[in-house]
């Protein structure tokens, strides 16, 4: 498995992941340039990152028909083609504007940004970013958005709770998924999501930040990990 | 020369800021009247912002010098730190109190990043920021306001930029109702080798403006435009065809100017007209002759404008030209501080109010009866409780360095990649302390600055500062301001801490229709210290049940300037609290070689709210209750909750506990066992004071009601 980690302009976070990626998880990472219009070196069973891009797209322009970097579009081919891509933060806000995954996400209900760890509980495991996840874990990662409320539609809501699409939701230390553990008051307590598919991933949580034992937070790592083992089984499986 | 239409005199001088003194000093060093533009630029170079004229006399008593200062191939560094690794750190803190306090948000946002183009424009990548703020009274609606407001500004610009805000401070007290503080720390790191050191050598080097491009782009957000500039400007010294560089600030590209060339007595040619109309986000770069294009390029690549507007010269001035015509010439030399802007020692006496500090005496208070009913008064001041409605709007954790997000130590702790160290940062001055005794109480806001690193496992290197005071022309706040520079110094040299460039801030003060009421004298301490390796990280919060609690240091029976004898007596004018230089360097150096020996499960020094409050944020945090007795041959209010300086509370494993002893006892330590991290509650001297969740709630909870309303 490859990693792509697409960069913006003002990409801070997308330099978090590249490190976490190259530096802790030792994989091989392709920097991509938002600017990038085809992605002719990855394949189906490698993953591309998004992790900022807002001002970018902001900045490029205000009009309906062109709200995204270029290379979106390549990012579109690749998912529609079985490719995995993970969305986290700003990320996952571009994957569901660009239409893969379904809902959106609004202004915190505080209006406020908000940064802090927050725990999580995993959902589903049949996914390839939680597969090595024990649904009875409580994680602890870290949050840092103004605009992730997530909101869809209530059949949305039942068609990806049926096909255990929604993959983490915002619970309490003891792992009660109650009011007072939405930090932003997202449907739910949702947190992150995939597609129908299995191969689109939004997260607000950023995995990246709780990845090293340097930064007294580890539990990011599980999901990397958990994307590792399932690539490669599913090389084994060719 | 272009001659402007009216006759220059004093008048317009006054007119410009500048006094008849300073007018007639102008005309007897130039020969000559000034012009207009000549008098403008006086008025800017000569101001207090720029020149520091009535503080820099005392600034210079500061020390400057120390080991810690890069050196390299033969020359100082004044602003870097040799951090080892092939590594330098600089930092530097700035005030933006006065468009804070009229205009919050747009105007604090843009001085919170300018602060980044301070660290970038020296080749530094800002890796850590810093807010150290002032606010009225709590209760006060128009508080309520300007902190969100000012909270929001600095996150919104501060957030987009990629630089986490680690730490910082934030006080509430009356004396700022009218006059709030904001001032902003940026710590950045650089490769000692690929330093800009700003020697503009060799003349006809061309002068460049860079900005964000206006036009079609101009909606784009503040920060993206500084992030870029920031990404650009370190590409573009790795071009190694930069020769100097500095940011345009808040005075204005003049100043910019005479920084960059006053250093090497050179001069510099600037057309006008060819000066963008950009307010935001500008930076002059001077490169070599014939390598222009490589900064051209880059610059461009970021979509940035990067315009000629000038070049050195030999001739020791700074000339504007507009229209093909000279319209302002004028020595380097006489506009910048050092030169010959004026250098003011101000008269200063003793206030009037210290003789209601001197009358106070600790006889006078009774111990309370109910210490609980005390403990919770104190315990939910807006200066005691968590600070985290403020913080959780600040990204803190961006860049993947922040050590601190799940156990937090007395100094922020930011890893540095690729080397096993990592920085101590904090910002720390209790203006209280400084109202009561000047000179004490900034001594003590360098020691606490020290003892936060200290207790996180880092070493102290250097200081930064901003000084906040209020009129100059008053002899009583000068009488502050020299008592403050001199206990500041006294400090510093006593920790090696050499003192960087800082701010200064004067003016700040409160008018009402029969008086002018000053601020207390606030001199806000930045201070970076450095772990060796990283595995020195000392936190705050209890870690195990059955670990023993001790404080080591001197206890009094002392209250002084407490946040006990202001919230539970209403008591104003009391002393600084107990202080003593060689007690705190002693504690400290003892605190380092335990944590060197890996004895301590955690420190946390006794600061604001006294030993009770230190327990309970250590109890807080690691989610552990506490059993104590307290010393009967102390008040109990002064045992709890009094605030004297140099003792700090370790925990550690009861097996440990002989290792621990004798290691005192033979350093002659003076030391208090506690007693132990217990079950959920808080219990002191038998006394159940109640289950830590419900102290949480209240620590976590209480700004966000008073400052919300839920």
């Amino acid at each position: 498995m490859k990693f792509g980690v697409v960069l913006f302009p003002e990409s801070n976070c997308g330099r978090d992941v590249l490190h976490v990626l190259r530096t802790v998880m030792k994989q091989e990472v392709v920097e991509l340039w938002h600017k990038d219009t085809a992605l002719p070196d990855f394949s189906v069973g490698d993953c591309l990152v998004l992790s900022d891009g807002f001002a970018s797209r902001d900045n490029i322009g205000s009009e309906e028909n062109t709200p995204f970097s270029p290379i979106i579009n390549a990012v579109i081919d690749f998912a529609n083609n079985g490719g995995y891509v993970l969305g986290i933060c700003n990320g996952f806000q571009l994957l569901c504007e660009a239409g893969l995954l379904p809902g959106k996400l609004l202004k915190n209900e505080s209006q406020k940004f908000i940064c802090k760890n927050v725990h999580l509980k995993t959902m589903t495991n049949h996914t390839a970013i939680t597969s090595q996840i024990d649904p009875d874990l409580v994680l602890k990662i870290p949050i840092a958005h103004e605009q992730g409320r997530y909101h869809a539609e209530e059949t949305v809501v039942n068609e990806m709770d049926t096909n255990e699409q929604i993959l983490f939701k915002y619970c309490d230390e003891h792992g009660v998924i109650n009011t007072a553990a939405n930090p932003n008051g997202t449907l739910a307590n949702i947190a992150g999501i995939c597609n129908k598919n299995r191969n689109v991933f939004g997260l607000m949580p950023k995995p990246e930040r709780a990845s090293e034992a340097i930064l007294g937070n580890t539990d990011g790592r599980l999901l990397f990990d958990s994307l590792l083992t399932t690539a490669k089984v599913e090389m084994a499986a060719g | 020369m272009q001659q402007s239409e009216s006759p220059i005199t004093v008048e317009t001088a006054k007119k410009l800021g500048l006094s008849s003194d300073e007018f007639e000093r102008i005309c007897e060093m130039l020969g000559r009247i000034p012009n207009n533009t000549e008098l403008s630029i006086f008025s800017v170079m000569w101001s207090e912002e720029c020149s520091f004229k009535n503080s820099i006399f005392w600034l210079k008593t500061l020390p400057r010098e120390g080991k810690s200062i890069l050196k390299r191939a033969g020359k100082e560094y004044p602003n870097l730190i040799d951090i080892g690794d092939g590594l330098a750190c600089t930092f530097l803190m700035e005030s933006q109190n006065y468009p804070s306090s009229i205009e919050p948000d747009q105007e604090t946002g843009t001085r919170v990043s300018g602060i980044h183009r301070n660290i970038f424009a020296m080749g530094a990548r800002p890796i850590a920021s810093m807010n150290s703020l002032r606010f009225g009274n709590i209760e006060s609606n128009h508080t309520k306001d300007i902190v969100k407001t000012v909270v929001k500004g600095i996150g919104d610009y501060g957030n987009g930029i990629g630089v986490p805000t680690v730490g910082g401070e934030a006080y509430f007290n009356n004396s700022y109702n009218q006059n709030i503080l904001v001032n902003a720390m940026s710590v950045g790191i650089v490769n000692a080798g690929d330093l800009d050191s700003n020697i503009v050598e060799g003349s006809e080097n061309p002068v460049f403006i860079v900005s964000a491009r206006t036009g079609e782009e101009a909606s784009c957000s503040y920060p993206f435009q500084e992030k870029t500039l920031l990404e650009a400007t370190l590409e573009i010294i790795k071009t190694g065809s930069v020769i100097g560089m500095q940011k345009i600030g808040k005075a204005g590209i003049t100043e910019s100017m005479c920084q960059i060339i006053s250093k090497n007595a050179m001069g510099m040619r600037i057309d006008l007209d060819k000066i963008p109309a950009i307010e935001v986000s500008r930076m002059l770069v001077v490169a070599k002759k014939g390598e222009e294009q490589a900064i051209l390029d880059t610059y461009a690549e970021w979509d940035l404008s990067c315009e000629q507007i000038g070049e050195v010269t030999d001739t020791g001035q700074c000339e504007f030209w507009s229209n093909d015509e000279k319209i302002a010439e004028l020595p380097v030399e006489m506009l910048v501080k050092g030169g010959g802007a004026p250098v003011y020692e101000r008269a200063f006496k003793k206030p009037r109010y210290t003789k209601n500090i001197s009358k106070f005496n600790i006889r006078q208070i009774s111990t309370p009866k109910d210490i609980i009913k005390v403990a919770k008064k104190v315990f939910s001041s807006p200066n005691i409780v968590s600070r985290r409605w403020i913080y959780e709007q600040y990204d803190s954790m961006v860049g993947t360095n922040s050590m601190g997000s799940v156990e937090p130590s007395d100094a922020a702790l930011v890893r540095i990649k690729g080397t096993n160290k990592a920085l101590a940062i904090t910002t720390d001055c209790n203006s209280a302390y400084v109202y009561a005794d000047p000179y004490v109480g900034t001594m003590i806001a360098v020691a606490e600055a020290s003892r936060n690193i200290i207790c996180s496992g880092g070493i102290p290197v250097a200081i930064t500062n901003c000084l906040n005071f209020g009129d100059p022309n008053d002899p009583e706040v000068y009488w502050q301001f020299v008592h403050a520079i001199k206990g500041m110094g006294d400090a510093c040299r006593k920790f090696r801490t050499p003192v960087l460039e800082g701010d200064v801030s004067f003016y700040n003060q409160s008018i009402f229709e029969d008086k002018t009421e000053s601020i207390y004298p606030t001199p806000v301490i930045g201070m970076v210290g450095i772990l060796e390796d990283v595995d020195l990280k000392t936190t705050l919060n209890f870690k195990s049940e059955g670990d023993l609690i001790y404080m080591l240091g001197n206890s009094y029976n002392d209250v002084g300037s407490s946040e006990y004898l202001r919230t539970w007596h209403g008591i104003q004018y009391s002393p600084v609290p107990h202080f003593d230089m060689h007690e705190e360097y002693e504690i400290q150096s003892r605190i380092k070689e335990l944590i060197n020996q890996g004895l301590l499960e955690s420190a946390h020094d006794v600061s604001e709210g006294g030993l009770f409050v230190n327990l309970m944020e250590s109890a807080i945090v690691g989610g552990f209750g506490f059993q104590v007795e307290t010393v009967e041959t102390f008040k109990k209010d002064a045992f709890l909750f009094g605030e004297s300086q140099s003792r700090i509370v370790v925990s550690i494993q009861p097996n440990r506990e002989d290792d621990l002893q004798n290691f005192l006892i033979s350093n002659n330590v003076s030391f208090t066992k506690l007693g132990e991290v217990f079950g959920n509650e808080a219990i002191i001297d038998e006394i159940n004071f109640g289950s830590i969740e419900e102290w949480k709630r209240v620590y976590e909870n209480t700004l966000s009601e008073k400052i919300e309303g839920k």
